[in-house]
C-alpha cells in the first residue's frame, strides 16, 4: 500500500529525489596533489592551485575518475566514455576560484538503478539520473569571533561524486533505504567511506507533495542532511509542511530550506537576492575526459562482490533468511567478518545467528558496532567467536555458554576463548549423566511418581535439577534422553 | 539586445562589482555599444556546426594519485590581506 | 657598442668573454635608470636580483658553461609570476602580491642562464592593445613622429615588454597574445614577436585572461632572437593540461631554412576599402621579397575573418569574468572592507580593477548568463569552429600566409579612448590566429610616412613555427629595417 499522510483534504502522495555528495576515497583532490585526510590543522593541506591562486591550473587526479566509474558500475549505471568538465560560477567564502569546477553538459556517468529493500520484505527499483565528479569546497567557521568568519581550505578541491536519484522515492522509510544501500555500495566498492559525521557523504534532499495521479508540483530542497535518521526526519516535516501550505490555499514557492535537527523543522535559507545564475560553461583550462572501454572493463573485472550479489547467494548458498541476508550485507565489516567465520568452519546459520546476535551485543556492549570498530577488534573477536562457535559445532559447550563466552568482554584473544570452553565444557559421559540423573531422581521420589502418573510438564523440572546439579555442563541432548528413559 | 540600467546592475551583482548608480548610464551605453556590434555574429550560418573549445584533437591527461603538494600554510597565508592564526579572514556570514 | 648587441651577437660575445653578464647587466640597468621615467616600460625592476644573477651568470661562463641564455638580460611582463619579486599584472588588485612560485616559462629562462632586469608593464590583466590602462601609467612608444614628438602607444597589451626591447633597455622580453598582445606591440615598436600555437608554452603561473586563447611567446629585436627564447621557454608542462606534449624543434635552425618552394597564401579578406594605401603597399612589397627569394604566392580565402573580433569579444570576456571571480581580497592582493562579505567582493573589486577590466568582466558574465549563453557564447564558439576550419582549409593548399599585423601604425596617447570599439580594431588581423591556436609572428617590414614602423605578420600551421620563422627570417633579410627609434639608449 502506498505511503501517504493524511491531509484535511485527504491524502497526499510525497515525491522524493536525493542527490548524495559523496567525498571520493583518493590520497590526493580531485585536480591537485594536496592531501585529502579529515582533520588536518587549517589550511595545511592546500596547495596553490585548491587557493586558486593566480595562474594556478587544475590537473585530473586518475584515481578519482577510477572511483567514479567503480561507483557507476556498482550502481549499473551507464559510463560515460566521453565527459566533459563545467565551471559552476558563484562567490563564496569557501570558493577560492569563485567557480566549482563540476560536470553540467556530459557527466562521466549515466543511468543506473539502486535496489531497496524494505521492512515488508518487499523490494523497490529507485532509479539513478547520473554521476558526476566535482570539487568539495572549504569551510567556513562562523562561530570562532563574533565579527570574522573563518576559513579553511583544506576541503577545497577534494573530489566529489554527486550522485542524483530520480525522483522515485515515496516514502521516509524508502528514503533511508536508499541511503543506506547506497552507502553500502560504495563502502564496498571502497570508493566512499560514506561517513555522515564527518561530512564524507551528505544528502541534499528534494521533497514535493501531490494528490494520488496528480502531475509533479513544485519542490523543495533541503541542503546538506547529516544523518540517514535526520534525511527521514526531513523529509517528513518537509512533506508536512508543505501539505500545510497547499491546503491553507497557499502555494509552494520553490527554495532552498535547511533541516534544523534540534527543532525538528526545515526553515529557509537565508534569501539571496539573485536566484542562482551559475553561468556554467566548459572549463577552458581542462580538455575533454575520453576513457578507453578496455580501461572500463578491466575496472568492473576487479570489482568486489556487491552487496545484492552477496545477499543472494547468502540466500541461496547458505539457506540464510532474506532479512538475515540482508542485514549481515547491509556493512560491509559485517559481510566480511561472517564470511571470514565460514571460512574457517564455522557452519553457516550458526555464524549467522551469532553475528546477528552475541557477537553484535558483544560490540555494543563496548559501543561499538561492526563499522566502528578498529580491525584490531574484529580480529581479536572473530579469533574469539570462531574458537567458540567451534567448540559449540563439536558439542564441548552449549548454545547458552557460547553466547555467554563471546559477550564476555574480558575474552579477547583465541586464548581466552579456549580456556572459558574447557572451564565451561560439556559434559557428554554418559555414566556421569546417569549418575546425576539417578540421584535427582532419588532425591524427588514423589515428583517421579507425579511425572509417572501423567504430568508430563515435570519433565521441565528435572531437567532443570538435572543440569543445575551439573552447573550447567551436561549436554542437553543427552540429558534430556537420559532423563527420558529412567522416567519412562 | 539591449541593456537598461537595471540589467546592468544585475550584472554588476553577478560579478560582484559595485557601480554607484551616477555610472550606470554610462556603463549601460559602453556595453549596449560593444554588444550591438557582437550581434553581427548572427549573420553567420551555424547549421550542423559544433561549439569549438580550446585545443582540438588533444584530451585530457591523468595525473597520478600521489599526494606531492600542500602542506606549507605559511606560505598559503603569507599574501593574506587578513588573516587569524592559520585560517582566512572574511567578516562574518550569517547562513 | 652594447646598445647594438641583439640577443644572439651579445650570447656571441659573452661565450668568447668579450664582455661579461656583469657589464651587460649594468649597462642595461644604467639604460633603465634613465630612460623608465620617460617610458614607464618597467612597474618593477630588480637591480640586486639581476647582478646577482649576473655574478652567478659570469661563474658559469668562467667554467666554460653556457646555457642557452647564460648572462642575458631579459625583461619579464609583469604577468608571469616571479617566485619572491612583486606581480602586479598591472592591476591595482595586485599591487601587493609577491607569489611564492615562479611560472614555468619564467623558470625556463632562468633554468638557461637568462637574468631578470625588472617586470615589464601592460595593459592591466592583458586586456588591450594600447598599454593605457595600466594601473601604473600608460607606456610610451619609443618611436615618435617625423618632426612631432607627440607620445605615442606602443600597442598592447604587452606595451612594456615591447618598448623595453625597442628602446635597448633589455635583450629580449617574454610577454603573451591572447588577442594580438605580442604581435601588434611589435609591430607598433619596429621589432619581432611571435605567438607560438595554442599549447606551445605552459601557462601555468601565468595571470590567466582568457584560458583558450592565451599563450606566452618571446619579443625581440630579431628573427632569430625570438627563435633563441622560444627554445627556452616552451615545452610540455604535466601542471597544465591544455600543454601539448610535444617536443621542442631548433626554431633557430628553422630561421636558416629559406623560403624556396614554399607557398605563401594571401587571404583576401584581410584587405578593406579603407586599409590605409601605405599598409597595402607594404604587404604587396613583402610578397615580392617572398617570391625573390623562391616562394610562391597563392590567393586564399579565409570567410570568416571578419567575424574574428566579435567571437574574441564573447569568448575572451566570458572566460576572463570566471577567471578574475578569484580576485576578492581574502587570500591575496589588496582588499577593501565592507561590512559583510558581498561588501567585500563588492568593494574590492570596484576599487582594484580598471574601467577596461571591469567592462570586459560584464560583458562576459552578461554573455554566459541564463538565457543569453546559447545567443553569445555558443554561438562564438561555432563561430570560432568555422574559422578554424577556414585555415585548416587553407593550410591544405598553403604552408604559411602573409598579413599586415595591425590596420595602422602606433597612434597618440589617449587616442581611441572614447569608444571602445575603436581600440578593438587594431587586434582585426591578430585575432584570427588566437581563435584558431595557430602559430603567428609579426616581424618590422618598412616605416610609414610619419617615420612609424610597420609589421607584417606571417601565420603557420599549428606546431609548425618552423615555416613561420623562416619566411618571417625571408621577411626580415629582405626588408633590412635598420631604423631607430628616437627614444633609445645609447651606448
Amino acid at each position: 500500500m502506498a505511503y501517504t499522510i493524511e491531509g484535511n483534504t485527504g491524502p497526499w502522495e510525497i515525491v522524493v529525489g536525493l542527490e548524495v555528495h559523496a567525498q571520493v576515497i583518493s590520497k590526493a583532490k580531485l585536480f591537485s596533489g594536496a592531501a585529502t585526510d579529515f582533520g588536518a590543522p587549517p589550511n595545511s593541506q592546500v596547495s596553490f592551485v585548491d587557493a586558486a591562486f593566480p595562474g594556478m591550473l587544475p590537473v585530473l587526479n586518475q584515481e578519482c575518475v577510477a572511483q567514479a566509474v567503480r561507483t557507476g558500475l556498482g550502481l549499473n549505471a551507464q559510463i560515460n566514455l566521453t565527459s566533459r568538465f563545467d565551471r559552476k560560477n558563484y562567490f563564496y567564502a569557501d570558493l577560492p576560484s569563485g567557480y566549482q569546477i563540476s560536470q553540467f553538459e556530459h557527466p562521466i556517468v549515466g543511468t543506473g538503478v539502486v535496489e531497496i529493500e524494505l521492512a515488508d520484505g518487499s523490494t523497490r527499483q529507485i532509479g539513478v539520473t547520473r554521476l558526476h565528479l566535482e570539487q568539495d569546497a572549504g569551510k567556513s567557521l562562523h562561530d570562532q569571533s563574533p565579527t570574522k568568519t573563518y576559513v579553511d581550505l583544506n576541503r577545497s578541491g577534494v573530489g566529489l561524486m554527486e550522485i542524483v536519484s530520480e525522483p522515485d522515492i515515496r516514502s521516509p522509510e524508502e528514503a533511508g533505504a536508499y541511503l543506506r544501500k547506497l552507502r553500502s555500495i560504495l563502502r564496498y566498492l571502497g570508493t566512499c567511506d560514506g561517513n555522515m559525521e564527518e561530512g564524507s557523504m551528505r544528502a541534499d534532499v528534494n521533497v514535493s507533495v501531490r494528490k494520488s495521479g496528480e502531475p509533479y508540483r513544485t519542490r523543495c530542497e533541503v541542503k546538506n542532511v547529516n544523518s540517514i535518521r535526520f534525511v527521514m526526519q526531513a523529509v517528513e516535516v518537509e512533506a508536512i509542511r508543505q501539505i500545510e501550505v497547499w491546503e491553507s490555499g497557499g502555494e509552494v514557492r520553490q527554495e532552498t530550506r535547511l533541516f534544523d535537527s534540534a527543532r525538528g523543522e526545515t526553515r529557509s535559507m537565508r534569501s539571496k537576492e539573485d536566484a542562482h545564475d551559475y553561468r556554467y560553461f566548459p572549463d577552458p583550462d581542462l580538455l575533454p575526459l575520453v576513457l578507453e572501454q578496455s580501461w572500463v572493463d578491466g575496472l568492473r573485472a576487479a570489482l568486489p562482490e556487491l552487496p545484492d550479489t552477496k545477499r543472494a547467494r547468502y540466500i541461496t548458498d547458505y539457506g540464510l533468511s532474506a532479512y538475515d541476508a540482508t542485514t549481515i550485507v547491509d556493512e560491509q565489516n559485517r559481510a566480511y567478518f561472517f564470511e571470514g567465520l565460514i571460512k574457517q568452519g564455522v557452519p553457516a546459520k550458526i555464524a549467522a545467528n551469532s553475528v546477528l546476535g552475541a557477537i553484535s551485543a558483544r560490540l555494543k556492549s563496548e559501543n561499538l558496532d561492526f563499522e566502528k570498530a578498529s580491525p584490531n577488534k574484529l580480529n581479536e573477536i572473530s579469533g574469539v567467536s570462531i574458537s567458540v562457535l567451534l567448540g559449540f559445532k563439536e558439542q564441548k559447550i552449549s548454545w547458552q555458554v557460547a553466547n555467554t563466552i563471546i559477550q564476555t568482554t574480558s575474552v579477547c584473544s583465541t586464548e581466552d576463548a579456549m580456556r572459558e570452553i574447557a572451564a565451561n565444557e560439556q559434559i557428554t559421559d554418559t555414566s556421569a549423566i546417569d549418575a546425576a540423573v539417578d540421584a535427582i531422581m532419588a532425591a524427588n521420589p514423589d515428583k517421579v511418581a507425579e511425572y509417572r502418573s501423567g504430568k508430563d510438564k515435570l519433565f521441565g523440572f528435572f531437567v532443570g535439577q538435572v543440569m543445575k546439579a551439573m552447573a550447567g555442563k551436561g549436554n542437553p541432548a543427552l540429558v534430556n534422553a537420559a532423563i527420558k528413559a529412567k522416567l519412562g | 539586445m539591449s541593456l537598461d540600467p537595471a540589467a546592468v546592475r544585475r550584472i554588476a551583482k553577478l560579478a560582484r562589482i559595485r557601480v554607484d548608480d551616477a555610472e550606470l548610464p554610462v556603463l549601460a551605453g559602453e556595453l549596449n555599444s560593444i554588444l550591438g556590434w557582437i550581434e553581427q555574429l548572427n549573420e553567420v550560418n551555424i547549421d550542423g556546426v559544433a561549439p569549438l573549445a580550446g585545443a582540438p584533437g588533444m584530451t585530457q591527461a591523468l595525473r597520478a594519485d600521489v599526494v606531492n603538494d600542500g602542506g606549507y600554510p605559511e606560505r598559503v597565508l603569507a599574501n593574506a590581506p587578513d588573516r587569524e592564526g592559520d585560517f582566512f579572514t572574511v567578516p562574518k556570514v550569517v547562513e | 657598442m652594447i646598445s647594438d648587441f641583439t640577443l644572439a651577437s651579445a650570447r656571441a660575445a659573452l661565450r668568447q668573454r668579450d664582455i661579461s653578464a656583469l657589464e651587460l647587466t649594468n649597462h642595461f640597468l644604467t639604460a633603465i635608470d634613465t630612460l623608465n621615467p620617460v617610458l614607464n616600460a618597467f612597474i618593477t625592476v630588480t637591480p640586486d636580483l639581476a647582478r646577482a644573477q649576473a655574478t652567478a651568470a659570469d661563474a658559469a661562463l668562467a667554467r666554460g658553461e653556457h646555457g642557452p641564455l647564460t648572462g642575458i638580460p631579459l625583461a619579464i611582463k609583469d604577468l608571469f609570476c616571479t617566485a619572491g619579486v612583486r606581480t602586479t599584472a598591472a592591476s591595482r588588485i595586485l599591487e601587493p602580491f609577491v607569489p611564492p612560485y615562479e611560472s614555468t616559462v619564467s623558470a625556463n629562462l632562468l633554468r638557461d642562464g637568462a637574468i631578470f632586469l625588472g617586470k615589464a608593464n601592460l595593459d592591466e590583466f592583458a586586456m588591450g592593445s594600447s598599454n593605457a590602462t595600466s594601473a601604473f601609467g600608460p607606456v610610451i612608444n619609443p618611436w615618435t613622429r617625423a618632426g612631432d614628438n607627440r607620445q605615442l602607444v606602443p600597442g598592447g597589451s604587452s606595451g612594456g615588454s615591447a618598448a623595453a626591447v625597442a628602446a635597448r633597455l633589455a635583450l629580449g622580453a617574454t610577454a603573451t597574445d591572447t588577442g594580438g598582445s605580442i604581435r601588434q606591440p611589435a609591430s607598433f615598436c619596429g621589432i619581432a614577436g611571435i605567438k607560438p600555437t595554442y599549447g606551445r608554452c605552459s601557462r601555468w603561473g601565468v595571470v590567466a585572461f582568457a584560458s583558450s586563447l592565451d599563450q606566452a611567446g618571446p619579443i625581440a629585436r630579431t628573427v632569430e632572437d625570438c627563435a633563441i627564447l622560444l627554445g627556452s621557454m616552451a615545452g610540455h608542462d604535466p601542471k597544465d593540461s591544455t600543454s601539448a606534449n610535444i617536443a621542442v624543434p631548433d626554431f633557430a635552425a628553422a630561421c636558416r631554412r629559406g623560403v624556396k618552394g614554399l607557398r605563401i597564401g594571401v587571404p583576401r579578406e584581410y584587405r578593406s576599402d579603407d586599409m590605409p594605401a601605405e599598409i597595402e603597399t607594404m604587404w604587396q612589397q613583402g610578397l615580392s621579397w617572398l617570391r625573390d627569394a623562391g616562394a610562391e604566392i597563392v590567393d586564399v580565402s579565409l570567410p570568416h575573418t571578419k567575424y574574428g573580433l566579435a567571437t574574441y569579444y564573447i569568448v575572451a570576456p566570458a572566460e576572463a569574468s570566471s577567471n578574475l571571480a578569484r580576485y576578492d581580497g581574502v587570500r591575496y592582493g589588496a582588499r577593501t572592507d565592507g561590512a559583510d562579505l558581498i561588501e567585500l567582493y563588492e568593494n574590492t573589486r570596484a576599487d582594484g580593477f580598471g574601467a577596461e577590466v571591469k567592462r570586459r568582466i560584464m560583458i562576459g558574465t552578461y554573455v554566459l548568463s541564463a538565457g543569453y549563453y546559447d545567443a553569445y557564447y555558443i554561438r562564438a564558439q561555432k563561430v570560432r569552429s568555422l574559422i578554424l576550419k577556414d585555415f585548416t582549409d587553407v593550410f591544405a593548399k598553403v604552408d604559411a600566409l602573409l598579413t599586415p599585423t595591425a590596420p595602422s601604425a602606433a597612434f597618440g596617447l589617449g587616442e581611441r579612448m572614447e569608444d571602445p570599439l575603436k581600440m578593438y580594431f587594431n587586434d582585426v588581423f591578430t585575432v584570427p590566429a588566437n581563435m584558431a591556436g595557430i602559430p603567428g609572428m609579426s616581424v618590422p617590414a618598412g616605416l610609414d610616412a610619419n617615420g612609424l614602423p610597420l609589421g607584417l605578420q606571417v601565420l603557420g600551421k599549428p606546431f609548425d613555427e618552423e615555416t613561420v620563422f623562416a619566411v618571417a627570417q625571408a621577411i626580415e633579410t629582405a626588408a633590412q629595417f635598420t631604423t631607430q627609434p628616437s627614444i633609445r639608449a645609447k651606448g
